[in-house]
């Protein structure tokens, strides 16, 4: 284990572990296996690592025929193609059905960085939350990303997971309970939720506000489906504000769905703070979380301003 | 041991006429197109079984055309995957026939298809996996011929051709309609068997309404590449006011058209 690392490194990581502990596990991509990491499962076994070219659907629907006769196929690509374009084959042939197949897409959000708004994708979360059926994960770090496959490997059915190319540091351990959010952090003033490359700046934003007299708690919602709506009751009677912080569009994000428990249950307000409607651009991954408010101190900022 | 014949044919082409029926809803036209091609298979050429229909090394079969679902359930009814009286429950709330397949409600329903193109995709995987598996298990997988508009159809194609996917027959229920017209003036899907040969599929072309060529197509030994069977079919077959018409597609008989078209069928 490094202290420093991206998610989708340490998901070819994983993967090729996994690989070996069991033997329905198959993996296909889509000429990115380089991009995606999947290349360490690739060079490892070979028999079970299946390249379907430049072709999102078909590898989608491939996978789905691999997974009738017993197979758990790990599906990889690009985040903004392997749910965008593939949407539909999603829905119908993974979803609906109820397919074992798990949806690992790297390069998630505006951490892709210098390849611009084309490969930034900001509404992939939007899309795989209506989907019935379906549960999605959203690791912080090298250790859950493994505790996220796992998790994925033991559910049957349909898992999306996220991750990104950017490098997230290692954050304390935790367990992963699926749909169960951590608390990484207790405050008394306020509750900030993120998940994935996000959760580490909401850590820093709370030492952030600490500094200035509030006490802000973080809580890392690895898993946006099912939603652990427990905790976000629980935070929205504690507290006069939530804020959820995400590397996504505002628009069908967590920041969305924690206002959509809050505003049936009852309780606090709810700020979402995430791409604004707008898509990405090239630049600097780190620039692009200063450009997009999403830097530690912008969502310190855009917190105190409503606190 | 095969159990295909014209008798069962028109048995198949009643019980899609009354399900149709008796739901009031429903694809005639190409339910009616594909009859041969259901009885042949399931009638023998499949290796399945009734009593465990999830036999993981059996044949399979993909109905990608997934409008057609009538004649794929008619086929398995007939072959007591489920009881007759099921039939008349097509489309109905609570109802495991749903206007489209569903491989969780069904027994024998391979997969749950609808949405075109995914099929050939879908059993260029099952063609893919239970060779992996090492199962002896072939796999077939019925599209109609507008489908093949469809780009999906087409990564398929050069994947199964890749994957050198001897155990895979697609079958084309060349019917030449769609919803809109015919398939020349809607989007014209040129020199298929050209296109399909050039993919790396052996292919081989017949009318796919005489029993005896469609039995002698689907049953030949697997060669070394994917095989492709146009099946050069009557729209609406059987029935006088439905054969060649575009209308036929998504049509119902009424109760006067449902007496005629049954006293055709004989």
């Amino acid at each position: 284990m490094s202290d420093v690392k991206a998610t989708r490194q340490a998901y070819g990581e994983a993967l090729a572990k996994l690989g070996g502990e069991n033997e329905n596990i198959v993996v296909l991509d889509a000429d990115l296996a380089h991009a995606t990491m999947t290349k360490f499962f690739m060079e490892k076994y070979p028999d079970r690592f299946f390249n379907a070219g430049i072709a999102e659907a078909n590898m989608t629907d491939m996978a789905v025929g691999l997974a009738e006769v017993g197979f758990i196929p790990f599906v990889s690509t690009f985040a903004v193609f392997g749910t965008g374009r593939n949407f539909e084959q999603i829905r119908n042939s993974v979803c609906y059905p109820k397919a074992n197949v798990k949806l690992a897409m790297t390069h998630a959000g505006i951490s892709v960085g210098p390849d611009g708004g084309s490969h930034e994708s900001i509404e992939d979360v939007a899309l795989m939350r209506v989907l019935p059926n379906m549960t999605i994960f959203c690791p912080a770090d090298e250790a859950e990303t493994e505790k996220a496959l796992r998790a994925a490997v033991e559910i049957e059915g349909p898992v999306y997971i996220r991750l990104s190319r950017m490098t997230t540091r290692a954050l304390p351990e935790q367990d992963f309970v699926p749909g169960k959010a951590n608390c990484m952090r207790e405050g008394k003033d306020t509750a900030i939720f993120a998940y994935g490359t996000m959760v580490e700046r909401a850590l820093d934003t709370a030492e952030m506000l600490k500094a200035e007299g509030i006490d802000a708690a973080v809580y890392n919602f690895h898993t946006i489906k099912p939603l652990d709506v427990e905790t976000i009751s629980k935070c929205a009677e504690q507290y006069d504000q939530i804020f959820t912080v995400e590397e996504h569009s505002v628009v069908g994000g967590l920041g969305e769905a924690v206002a959509g428990v809050v505003a049936e249950t009852g309780g606090c307000r709810v700020k979402k703070i995430g791409v604004n409607d707008k898509f990405g651009q090239s630049a600097k991954p780190e620039e692009l979380f200063e450009m997009y408010g999403l830097d530690a101190a912008s969502v310190a900022r855009q917190i105190k301003e409503v606190i | 041991m095969l159990d295909i014949s014209t008798e069962s044919c028109k048995t198949l082409r009643k019980d899609i006429l009354t399900m149709l029926h008796a739901s009031g809803s429903g694809h005639a036209g190409g339910s009616l197109s594909c009859v041969e091609i259901m009885d042949a298979l399931y009638g023998g050429i499949l290796r399945i079984d009734p009593q465990n229909p999830k036999k993981p090394d059996r044949d399979y079969f993909v109905l990608s055309k997934g409008h057609a679902a009538p004649a794929l359930y008619a086929a398995l009814a007939e072959r007591e995957f489920f009881p007759k009286e099921e039939l008349l429950t097509l489309r109905k709330a609570g109802s495991h026939l749903q206007g489209h397949p569903d491989k969780n409600k069904v027994p024998g329903v391979d997969m749950t298809t609808g949405s075109l193109g995914q099929g050939i995709s879908i059993a260029t995987g099952l063609a893919l996996g239970t060779r992996a598996k090492g199962y002896d298990s072939r796999v077939y997988v019925l599209t109609g011929d507008g489908e093949l508009q469809e780009g999906l159809c087409w990564e398929a194609a050069m994947a199964a051709a890749n994957y050198k996917l001897s155990n895979l027959t697609l079958i084309v229920d060349w019917n030449g309609l769609q919803i809109d017209g015919p398939n020349e003036e809607v989007m014209n899907l040129g020199d298929l068997g050209a296109k399909f040969r050039a993919f790396g599929f052996e292919v081989c072309e017949i009318d796919g309404n005489d029993l005896d060529q469609v039995v002698k197509a689907l049953s030949a030994p697997a060669g070394d590449k994917p095989r492709c069977v146009l099946a050069h079919t009557v729209k609406g077959k059987g029935v006088s006011f439905y054969e060649n018409q575009v209308g036929s597609h998504g049509a119902v008989p009424n109760d006067e058209q449902f007496e005629k078209a049954m006293k055709e069928i004989g």
